[in-house]
């Protein structure tokens, strides 16, 4: 793992030195609420429907043991016990008082963590795929460019007051799981015919009220141009992009006005006098990058005992089957770990589950947390004959649901119950879902199935790109669901339509039920998942479902 | 018959408070109060604005004040019309923090 230097920590601590003193500032009435509120958002610090909530950003969702133990001390000591793990990949604490956050953001800086870029029309918190450097299926890692990212991102003054908040997603596989195509900029490492090393550029993703998906700016862009296009690309942004009206601003609406063509144009026409400026020297530090980010120390032990429990253990077989991926060494996997056991907040960690899951990391991963936009925690680098024991560690800690890509692992976000800009509840439609479904113990038969929900429509919650897609509304004073089918964030990137008018709190349950049994009957053998079905068959069928013939002969 | 303008319907005054970020009301006082139970209720529309114009000058306690519609409840005490505030009143409905933890039942 990338440890900050001692240039990183000395610009931490000066910001959090000065945070402290515009708090003090602030309590004192030297400045005023209008002053200080875009200096507080500039430090992850929000004001939300009950409390202050502050946003802690985690770099490509990488956390070490230590961090991990750290964000467990902060929720004790400063918040409720526990935290909530976010889409982007960062943590949220709902209760923070304003006089301690300049000791909770000493207490992160302490472990090279901070809160900054997590707000505000500047490049946010750079994410990328949660299997990053332990992936079978992986090209190159994209940690070494995250990061790379990260540093030119963070504090980059001409970027500081963008048109619009800006965010990059980096992978390095050709499986999907960092939903690069709905980011301003997404990138995917791939290799040219020679094997040179480069990225495809995708460019103008986004969700939120205008949803589109990523288009290829540059089909190769080899690897020593990365920051002096992504430069290039910000200086258009920046000059071009909308500052008329905050719906228009994000560079999707640029490239949707101005066209692909155009927007290539005038990147590429920047592109020679930025590689000037840069000069290389950020490829030296890439290199210098990639030296912290190799392969763990790789234990060889038999895995025998592994394979004795995966022939016994009926439990410990449908978790090895739901929750491990392949990794690239193939006496390792890679485990993630459900925050969705059936009824729970989807993305909530208590701080005993925090520091149990960073001792598990310590014995058992190298030491090696991630967060994963779909608000789970991944241990990425797990020998296969320590599967048995973590099993029942986790068990112990109730963190061994064996639901991953599972109908109750859904992504849901924080919503009314917590979220000032929300129009209506998430977390509980959520908390129905899974719970109704293990009662009807159907979801080892639906298979493959993604639910996210978001509270409005910012669609913190990716609704969008669900298999099933609900959207929290308000309509005739009550919370109405909205539900949209067929949404993919993966590398087959696709929008979900809507099916018709919305449900209201207690009919949404009903709705969802109706849309499984249909899904069930008309599907062609287990095999086919909700989403290829949906693929075959359309709309219709399922609108039929919720709103019976009629609707659904008018609607298709 | 009725003094109160008839376009006007009856208004809560809320706020965020500086310190802790939980919600607070206006009571007959002319004080803040974290309890919705003791909010005043506001039939008239001038005295709801100026109350308003107050509040925002106070920006060393409470943070984006505004009007909200309410009702004498069943209780007899002041019950937002919207959702999003009884939400507010009470706290998150997955964790039993906030507002419905702190008070007195
Ligand atoms: S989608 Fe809306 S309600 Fe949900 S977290 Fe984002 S802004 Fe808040």
């Amino acid at each position: 793992m990338y440890t900050y230097s001692d240039f990183d920590r000395a610009f931490l601590r000066n910001r959090v030195a000065k945070f402290r003193d515009q708090v003090s500032r602030r309590l004192s009435g030297a400045l005023s609420e209008d002053e200080f509120k875009p200096l507080r958002l500039m430090n992850g610090l929000y004001l939300m429907l009950h409390a202050y909530m502050l946003r802690i950003a985690i770099p490509y969702g990488t956390l070490s043991s230590v961090q991990m133990r750290q964000l467990a001390m902060i929720a004790d000591r400063w918040d409720k016990g526990y935290g909530h793990f976010t889409t982007r990949q960062n943590i949220q604490f709902n209760w923070p008082k304003l006089r301690d956050v300049p000791d909770i953001l000493d207490a992160l800086a302490k472990v090279d963590m901070h809160a900054i870029q997590s707000s505000g029309a500047c490049i946010r918190n750079v994410t990328a795929d949660h299997f990053a450097g332990a992936a079978a299926d992986e090209v190159d890692d994209p940690r070494p460019t995250a990061e790379l990212i990260r540093q030119w991102s963070t504090d980059h003054e001409e970027f500081a007051f963008l048109p619009r908040k800006f965010k990059v997603a980096v992978t390095g596989s050709e499986q999907d799981r960092a939903v690069t195509k709905m980011h301003d900029v997404g990138l995917k490492l791939v290799r040219d015919a020679n094997g040179a090393p480069g990225y495809e550029v995708s460019v103008g993703g986004g969700l939120g009220r205008t949803p589109m998906i990523g288009r290829v700016l540059r089909e190769f862009l080899p690897r020593e141009d990365l920051l002096p296009y992504l430069e290039s690309i910000l200086q258009v942004y920046n000059l071009l992009g909308r500052r008329d009206n905050k719906y228009k601003a994000r560079i999707k609406i640029t490239v949707h006005e101005m066209g692909l063509e155009q927007l290539q144009a005038l990147v590429e026409e920047r592109l020679p006098h930025q590689r000037a400026r840069f000069g290389g020297a950020e490829q030296k530090h890439l290199s210098a990058l990639e030296q912290a980010f190799t392969a763990p120390a790789y234990v060889t032990r038999s895995s025998d005992d592994f394979q004795t429990a995966l022939a016994s253990n009926g439990a410990f077989r449908a978790f090895v089957d739901s929750n491990t991926a392949a990794h690239k060494n193939p006496d390792y996997a890679i485990v993630t770990v459900s925050l969705k056991s059936h009824g729970a907040t989807p993305g909530d960690a208590t701080s005993d589950q925090m520091r149990a899951l960073a001792d598990l990391a310590q014995s058992y991963s190298h030491d090696e947390l991630r967060v994963s936009h779909e608000q789970n925690i991944l241990l990425p680098h797990v020998h296969k004959s320590y599967l048995p024991t973590l099993y029942v560690a986790l068990r112990n800690i109730g963190l061994a649901t064996a639901n991953i890509g599972q109908i109750s692992d859904i992504i849901a976000c924080p919503g009314m119950d917590y979220c000032d800009l929300a129009t209506a509840r998430s977390i509980p439609v959520a908390q129905q879902i899974a719970t109704r479904f293990q009662a009807l113990n159907l979801e080892q038969d639906i298979g493959p199935l993604k639910i996210k929900i978001s509270g409005c429509i910012n669609a913190c919650g990716h609704h969008h790109v669900g298999h099933i897609g609900i959207l929290g509304l308000q309509k005739a004073g009550i919370e109405s669901y909205q539900i949209t089918l067929g949404g993919d964030g993966t590398q087959h990137a696709a929008i979900g339509k809507p099916v018709g008018p919305g449900f209201s709190a207690d009919q949404v349950l009903p709705a969802i039920e109706r849309l499984i049994y249909t899904y069930l009957d008309l599907r062609q053998d287990p095999e086919e998942d909700f989403l290829a079905a949906i693929r075959r068959l359309g709309l219709t069928p399922f609108k039929a479902a919720l709103y019976g013939p009629k609707e659904a002969a008018n609607a298709a | 018959m009725s003094r109160h303008q008839s376009s006007f319907s009856a208004k809560i005054l809320t706020a965020s408070d500086l310190l802790d970020g939980d919600v607070i009301y206006l009571n007959a006082a002319q004080t803040w109060t974290r309890q919705l139970s003791d909010a005043h209720l506001f039939v008239d529309a001038e005295a709801a604005n100026a109350a308003l114009a107050t509040a925002d000058l106070q920006q060393q306690t409470v943070l984006g004040a505004y009007l909200v519609d309410a009702a004498t409840g069943t209780n007899g005490a002041p019950t937002p019309i919207h959702f999003r505030e009884i939400f507010r009143a009470t706290g998150p409905s997955n964790r039993f923090h906030g507002k419905q933890a702190d008070l007195p039942a």
